[in-house]
């Protein structure tokens, strides 16, 4: 078997709306797939389908070789679900919450007990084990919910929206535990809103907008389409501007804009290009109180691919 | 940690039939699990034992001393006869399982058990047993407090248990009317709305309060067929002596058919939930 993960077609129609209209997924085993696209594109409903939590109205869907519609006992054995929202429950302890789930994928209670300490540890829960979740920061809650959705070692982990709304630092927690995962061998479905988390998650990117497959690519492949990253630089002296934009000029080739008040970004395909203008700042004698490359965002990926404002998107898809 | 193996499909044999349970007696298994759950909720919020434990103490309290004397011209008479009523009527009153689920279903926690292989049933069957502890505090508290009050059972000890175990019993079969309204309503709040409404005719149009025959004629034919009524005079005959097998098997009768018609419409309201 070579896809862990084969959607063809999917349909799913809520009273009018299609949110997911023949939507293609392909996930090959031991790999992570990042579902690309703006609030309301159908990401969440796409996982839901896949980990048999709801029919689709058309097309077909194979997880771990299995069809969810008519083999969901079967995918319910492969895979591991952590929901946008921190589904946990709020009146158990984490280790309680871990047990329940170990005892009905029927582990012995010793067993169960013992996976929910080693996963504890591993989220670095140990030491609110036993209480109760509802006193757990919103980050403890998301890393319980990922949590209980390894109790089992699923072959298959879904993964919906796991960063939305964590600081940095967490997040880079989350992108370690995502790495561990693959490395253990098993294939994950990640949901973001973030190219910069697929980018540095994903083997293979599928950006879906509107319930459609707008492009399916490596993150290299995706990056070209959309237009290499960006270059930013604020000054500490808003008056050495001009001087600025003449250094970026010289070094991406083509005009930088003023994107906010003080700061200049120009589109780069260079990977020398931070190094460059580091130099070439430092030896004109400017200060920076800003200097990054960025990937571009959700918002400017969408606009390479279809020429439109993913932010805008939301008010014409539910006018429609 | 090697206790547990990911089952990878060349494990198991290509069927076309859904995967059969790995151990037997799973859906059990799986709602004692669950039903556990529910009981860990319930140690952890005991404001949710006030209805179960005040509701019986105020009944008793406000109809034996406030109307005992109007309705059977003496109040130690009038407690024999109403408390076996009080037991049945706050077992089938106090029923908050749909409203209960209701919640957890908006709080998403249902998904994560609908992603594992368990019966869909399995959630629900656990939810509903695990009020077992609050239908069994009722029975305590009603008879414990009604012992202080003077009320004596006319049997003996296991005619008493069996009438407790008899309400029971209903009120698990009852619960599945409750589940079905959890699922189909928008909110808990609306669940609790909808369950009232049908719990309260159902309470005062029987004879918790009143003999039957003292009625008026139209309200008698209601009050013969309402299930609560059976129970009531069940639990009366097991506590005080006097006819049982008749209003039992009315009783019994009543609950299959809450069970054929509610189970199976509680179980499709929730597959299309959510």
């Amino acid at each position: 078997m070579t896809y862990a993960i084969e959607a063809e077609g999917l349909v799913k129609t809520f009273g009018t709306t299609r949110a997911l209209d023949g939507v293609d997924l392909r996930a090959r085993q031991g790999t992570v797939l990042g579902l690309l696209g703006p609030n309301g594109a159908g990401k969440t409903t796409a996982v839901r389908v896949l980990a048999t939590l709801l029919r689709a109205d058309g097309g077909t869907a194979r997880v771990g070789g299995y069809d969810v519609a008519t083999q969901p006992g079967r995918v319910r054995r492969l895979i591991g679900l952590t929901g946008q929202y921190a589904s946990v429950d709020e009146d158990l302890s984490g280790t309680q919450n871990l047990m329940l789930i170990g005892s009905l994928l029927d582990l012995r209670r010793r067993d169960a007990r013992a996976r929910a300490a080693e996963l504890l540890d591993w989220f670095d829960l140990t030491a609110a084990a036993d209480r109760p979740a509802k006193t757990y920061s919103g980050g403890m809650r998301r890393r319980l919910d990922l949590a209980a959705g390894l109790v089992g070692r699923p072959a298959i982990v879904f993964l919906d929206e796991p960063t939305t709304g964590l600081d940095p630092a967490k997040r880079d927690d989350m992108w370690g535990v995502v790495r561990r995962l693959v490395a253990d061998g098993a294939t994950v479905l990640l949901t973001t809103q973030y190219l910069e988390e697929a980018d540095a998650l994903a083997d293979e990117i599928t950006v879906i907008d509107h319930g459609r497959v707008i492009a399916h690519d490596t993150p290299v492949g995706l990056k070209r389409v959309v237009g290499g990253r960006t270059l930013e630089v604020q000054p500490a002296d808003p008056g050495r501007l001009g001087e600025v934009a003449g250094i970026l000029r010289g070094i991406a080739g083509s005009e930088p804009d003023p994107i906010r008040r003080g700061v200049l970004a120009v589109p780069v395909r260079d990977d020398d290009a931070l190094p460059e203008s580091v130099a070439r700042l430092a030896a004109a004698g400017i200060a920076v109180v800003e200097l990054s490359l960025h990937l571009p965002s959700l918002d400017e990926v969408f606009f390479s691919l279809t020429g439109r404002r993913a932010t805008t998107d939301e008010t014409e898809g539910s006018a429609a | 940690m090697s206790s547990t193996t990911v089952l990878t499909p060349s494990d198991v044999p290509a069927t076309r039939d859904d995967a059969p349970p790995r151990r037997p007696f799973a859906l059990v298994r799986h709602s004692a699990a669950l039903a556990r759950r529910s009981l860990i909720k319930l140690t952890r919020t005991p404001e949710a034992f006030i209805d179960v434990t005040l509701q019986p103490v105020i009944f008793l309290l406000l109809f034996v001393y406030v109307f005992g004397g109007a309705i059977a011209g003496d109040t130690s008479d009038y407690l024999q006869y109403l408390l076996p009523g009080i037991l049945a009527q706050t077992v089938a009153m106090t029923i908050t399982i749909g409203v209960n689920l209701n919640s957890d279903i908006e709080k998403g926690v249902f998904d994560r058990f609908r992603s594992l292989p368990i019966a869909r049933s399995a959630p629900l069957v656990g939810a509903v047993f695990a009020d077992v502890v609050r239908y069994v505090t009722i029975c305590v508290v009603t008879l414990g407090f009604g012992y202080v009050m003077g009320f004596r059972i006319h049997t003996n000890v296991f005619a008493a248990l069996a009438g407790c175990l008899v309400a029971v019993a209903f009120a698990l079969c009852l619960s599945w009317v409750s589940v079905w309204v959890g699922m189909k309503v928008r909110s808990s709040g609306a669940a609790q709305g909808v369950t009232i409404l049908v719990v309260l005719p159902l309470s005062f149009g029987s004879n918790v309060f009143v003999p039957t025959d003292t009625l008026p004629e139209w309200l008698q034919g209601f009050v013969r067929i309402n299930p609560l009524t059976q129970l009531v005079d069940t639990v009366r005959g097991l506590f005080l002596g006097g006819p049982v097998a008749g209003p039992l098997l009315w009783t019994v009768l009543w609950m299959l058919g809450l069970l054929v018609v509610f189970v199976p419409l509680a179980l499709r309201a929730y597959a299309r939930k959510a």
